[in-house]
C-alpha cells in the first residue's frame, strides 16, 4: 500500500472528523447537560448551510456570509429552545424524540417553502478553491485544509471554555449533576439556553463551512445526524474531549475503511464478491466500532456520567 | 354495508356530475414533489402543463383535469396514491413517475385496472422486456440508454482505461452494466458508494491514484452535486475527463456552478437541439416558469403532446380504454426530439442519444450543449424479450 496515499486518506479522515466534531460538540453538551435527545440538531446544520447560501447571495462575500450565518443559526437555535424544547425537558426521551423529529419535518419543509425545492449553490473564494501540493504527487484542496484549521481552532476554544472559565465549570457541573447545580442557585434555565445556543452556533458553523462542498438542499442534515450520534455515543455523552477524540476516530475509520477495505477484500475474495461486500462492510465499519467500544466501555471513551 | 357502498357510489356520481359527459379527460399525474427529489417532480409537471398549453389548453379537444399526486419517493406511498387515482378519482389515463422503484410498485395495479399509462421518466428493464404491456407507453427512455451511449462514446473516443463509480443500489449497478455493454476497454476500477453519500474525498483520492484516462459516474440528484463539486475542488475537472449520465442537468447545474464546466454527459435531448418544436418549447418554458427546462420537462412535454394526438385520434372517446391505448400506440406528433416520436415494439421510444458538454451560455447560465450524435435510432436491449409486436 502506498504510504503517500494512506497519508492523504488520513487527512481526508481528519477533515471529516473535525466537521463531525463541530456537530457532535453541541449535541453532546445538550444531551449531557440538558438530558435532551435533540434529533433536530441536523436541522440546525441544514439551516446554517441555507443561511450561508442566502447571505452569500445577498452580500456576495464568502467571509461576510459566514460571519452572518453563524449568529443567525444561533438565533434560530435559541428560538427553538425557548419556544419548543423547554417544554420537553421534563418529559421522557421518547417524547423528546417525537417532538424533535417533528422539528426535522417542519424545518425540511420550511426551507423548501422559503428557498424552493432546488438545491442551492454556495461558491468559495477563488483563493481557497485550488489545491496545494503537500508532498510531491499529493495535491490537496485548500478549502479542506481550512476546514481542518477552523475545526482545530474551535476545539481549542471549547477546551479553554470548558476547562478554564466559570461558564465552563458550570457546564461541567451541569453535565455531572444538573439538579445539584440548580439547587446551588445557578439559573439553570439560562445555562440551558446558553448551551443550546452554543450548540446551534457550532452546528450552523459546520453547515456553513460544508455548504461549498455539498449540495445545499432540504434534509441534508438527516444523514449527518446519525454519524454525529455515533460520535457522541463513542466519545461519551456530555464530554467535549470525548466528542473530539471520537469524531477524529470515526472520521478516519470511515474514510480509510471506504478507501481500502474493498481493495483488501479483493486480495481475499474474487472481484465480484469484493465489489458487493466491500461498500456494505465499509459503511458498517463505524457501527461495528461503536458496538465494540460500547462492549468494553459502556459509557463511551470519556463518559461524564453514568 | 351495502347501504354504505350505495351511498358512496351515489355521492361519487353526484360529485362527478356533468363530467360524465365526454368533454373532460381526467389525468392522474404521479411524481415526486417533496423531499430532495421534489425539484424533479416540479420540472416534470411544469413540462406537462406547458404541453397542454401548447395543445390549446385542451387534450384532443377535451378539457383536461390534471390530478397531481406526490409519491414522496416511496413505493408504498406511490401505490396508495395510484389506487386513489384509479378508484376514487376514476382517472382516464395515468402519467408521470420519476423513480423506477415507484414505477415497479404501481405498474401492475394500473395496467390491471385497464388504464392507459404513460411514463414520463422511469423506464425499468422488466417493463421494457418480458412484462411489457399494450397499456403502457413511454415518452422518455429505457433506463440504460444514456449509459450505453456514454459507453459507446468512451469506446469511440479511444479511452483505454476508465474508472467507474455509482451508488450501491440497483440503478447504480444497471448504469455501469449499461456503460460496459458498449465500452470494451479496460476498467481501472468499479466503485460502488453508499446511497446518498455526502463526502467523496476518499474515493476521489483513490481514483486519482489509479491514473485512469477518464472517469464515468452515475450520481443522480444531490449526490451528483456533491461529487461534481468535490471532483472540481480536487483540481481534476481539467485533468481527467468526467463522463456522466443523469448527474449533470439543468436541475443540478445551478447548484454545481462552474465546477461542471467541461464535463460530458449523454442524453436523448438537449436545450439546443435544433428543431422547431424544441425551440418553441425551450423559449416558452423559460418565459412561463423563468427556469431552464430539463430532460424531465422535455419528456413530460411530449407526454402531453402524445395524449393530445391520441385523444384526437380516438375522437375524444376516453371511456374506451383499449381504443385509447390503440390510439396512443399510433399517436403521431412532432416531438421535442425533432420529427415524429417513434415507439418500439415495447412502446418505448427508439431514438438518438447525444453527447452534451456543459458550457456557459451567452446569458451566463450553465447549459448542456449538443456536441455530437452518439447513438442513432437506438433501441433498448430488452425490447427483444417483449412478446408484443
Amino acid at each position: 500500500m502506498d504510504p503517500l496515499l494512506l497519508l492523504v486518506q488520513a487527512l481526508n479522515g481528519l477533515q471529516l472528523g473535525v466537521m463531525l466534531f463541530l456537530l457532535a460538540a453541541g449535541l453532546t453538551l445538550v444531551f449531557g447537560i440538558m438530558n435532551l435527545v435533540n434529533l433536530a440538531h441536523g436541522s440546525l446544520y441544514m439551516i446554517g448551510a441555507y443561511f450561508m447560501a442566502a447571505f452569500q447571495g445577498w452580500t456576495g462575500s464568502f467571509l461576510l456570509a459566514l460571519l452572518l450565518a453563524v449568529p443567525a443559526t444561533l438565533v434560530v437555535g435559541v428560538l427553538v429552545e425557548v419556544i419548543v424544547l423547554r417544554r420537553l425537558y421534563e418529559r421522557d426521551h421518547l417524547d423528546q424524540v417525537l417532538g424533535t423529529f417533528g422539528l426535522i419535518l417542519f424545518f425540511n419543509e420550511l426551507v423548501r417553502v422559503i428557498w424552493g425545492p432546488a438545491a442551492l449553490f454556495v461558491s468559495m473564494p477563488a483563493a481557497l478553491s485550488g489545491t496545494v501540493t503537500l508532498l510531491p504527487g499529493a495535491p490537496y484542496p485548500v478549502y479542506r485544509l481550512l476546514i481542518i484549521g477552523v475545526g482545530l481552532m474551535v476545539a481549542a476554544f471549547l477546551s479553554w471554555l470548558v476547562t478554564r472559565t466559570r461558564t465552563g465549570m458550570l457546564i461541567r457541573a451541569g453535565a455531572s449533576n444538573p439538579t445539584m447545580v440548580g439547587a446551588l442557585g445557578v439559573d439553570i434555565r439560562l445555562l440551558f439556553t446558553l448551551v443550546f445556543g452554543l450548540g446551534a452556533a457550532l452546528a450552523g458553523l459546520a453547515g456553513a463551512m460544508a455548504a461549498p462542498l455539498l449540495s445545499v438542499e432540504s434534509a441534508m442534515g438527516d444523514g449527518v445526524l446519525i454519524l454525529t450520534f455515533v460520535v457522541i455515543v463513542i466519545g461519551g455523552i456530555g464530554s467535549i474531549r470525548g466528542a473530539f477524540a471520537a469524531a477524529v476516530i470515526v472520521g478516519i475509520v470511515d474514510t480509510v475503511g471506504r478507501a481500502f477495505l474493498p481493495i483488501l477484500l479483493r486480495e481475499i475474495f474474487n472481484r465480484q464478491v469484493a465489489n458487493a461486500a466491500g461498500p456494505a462492510l465499509a459503511s458498517m465499519l463505524i457501527y461495528l466500532l461503536m458496538a465494540a467500544i460500547l462492549a468494553f466501555r459502556p459509557r463511551g471513551l470519556f463518559g461524564a456520567r453514568g | 354495508m351495502i347501504g354504505r357502498i350505495l351511498a358512496l357510489g351515489l355521492s361519487a356520481a353526484l360529485l362527478a356530475g356533468p363530467a360524465l359527459a365526454q368533454d373532460k379527460v381526467k389525468v392522474g399525474f404521479i411524481a415526486t414533489f417533496s423531499g430532495p427529489g421534489g425539484v424533479l417532480g416540479k420540472h416534470l409537471h411544469d413540462g406537462f402543463m406547458l404541453g397542454i398549453d401548447h395543445s390549446g389548453g385542451k387534450l384532443g379537444g377535451l378539457t383536461p383535469e390534471v390530478i397531481q399526486e406526490d409519491d414522496r419517493l416511496a413505493p408504498d406511498v406511490g401505490l396508495q396514491v395510484a389506487k386513489k387515482l384509479i378508484e376514487r378519482d376514476r382517472v382516464d389515463v395515468m402519467a408521470g413517475v420519476i423513480f423506477s422503484n415507484v414505477m415497479m410498485a404501481i405498474y401492475k395495479p394500473v395496467i390491471d385496472a385497464g388504464i392507459p399509462f404513460i411514463s414520463s421518466n422511469a423506464g425499468p428493464s422488466p417493463i421494457a422486456g418480458a412484462q411489457c404491456s399494450p397499456m403502457f407507453f413511454s415518452t422518455s427512455w429505457q433506463n440504460d440508454g444514456a449509459h450505453e451511449a456514454m459507453g459507446k462514446y468512451a469506446q469511440d473516443k479511444g479511452h483505454k482505461k476508465v474508472y467507474l463509480m455509482a451508488p450501491n443500489y440497483q440503478a447504480g449497478k444497471d448504469a455501469l452494466a449499461g456503460f460496459k455493454r458498449f465500452y470494451k476497454g479496460e476498467i481501472a476500477d468499479e466503485i460502488y458508494t453508499t446511497v446518498n453519500q455526502l463526502d467523496y474525498s476518499a474515493e476521489i483520492t483513490q481514483l486519482r491514484a489509479a491514473k485512469p484516462d477518464a472517469v464515468y459516474v452515475f450520481y443522480p440528484g444531490g449526490m451528483g452535486i456533491n461529487f461534481v463539486k468535490q471532483y472540481s475542488q480536487a483540481g481534476l475537472t481539467n485533468q481527467l475527463p468526467l463522463l456522466s449520465a443523469f448527474t449533470i442537468d439543468s436541475t443540478t447545474l445551478p447548484a454545481q456552478g462552474d465546477a461542471a464546466i467541461g464535463t460530458l454527459t449523454t442524453a436523448f435531448w438537449a436545450i439546443d437541439l435544433k428543431n422547431p418544436v424544441n425551440e418553441k418549447f425551450v423559449a416558452d418554458y423559460q418565459k412561463k416558469y423563468n427556469e431552464i427546462p430539463s430532460t424531465y420537462s422535455a419528456q413530460a412535454y411530449d407526454t402531453a403532446l402524445m395524449l393530445n394526438a391520441a385523444i384526437k385520434d380516438a375522437g375524444g372517446k376516453v371511456s374506451d380504454k383499449n381504443a385509447l391505448a390503440a390510439s396512443l400506440k399510433k399517436a403521431s406528433f412532432d416531438s421535442v426530439r425533432g420529427g415524429k416520436l417513434k415507439l418500439g415494439n415495447n412502446n418505448i421510444p427508439i431514438q438518438n442519444f447525444y453527447l452534451l458538454e456543459t458550457v456557459k451560455g451567452a446569458d451566463g447560465n450553465l447549459v448542456s450543449s449538443v456536441r455530437s450524435t452518439v447513438l442513432t435510432d437506438h433501441q433498448d436491449a430488452y425490447a427483444k424479450n417483449c412478446p408484443m409486436k
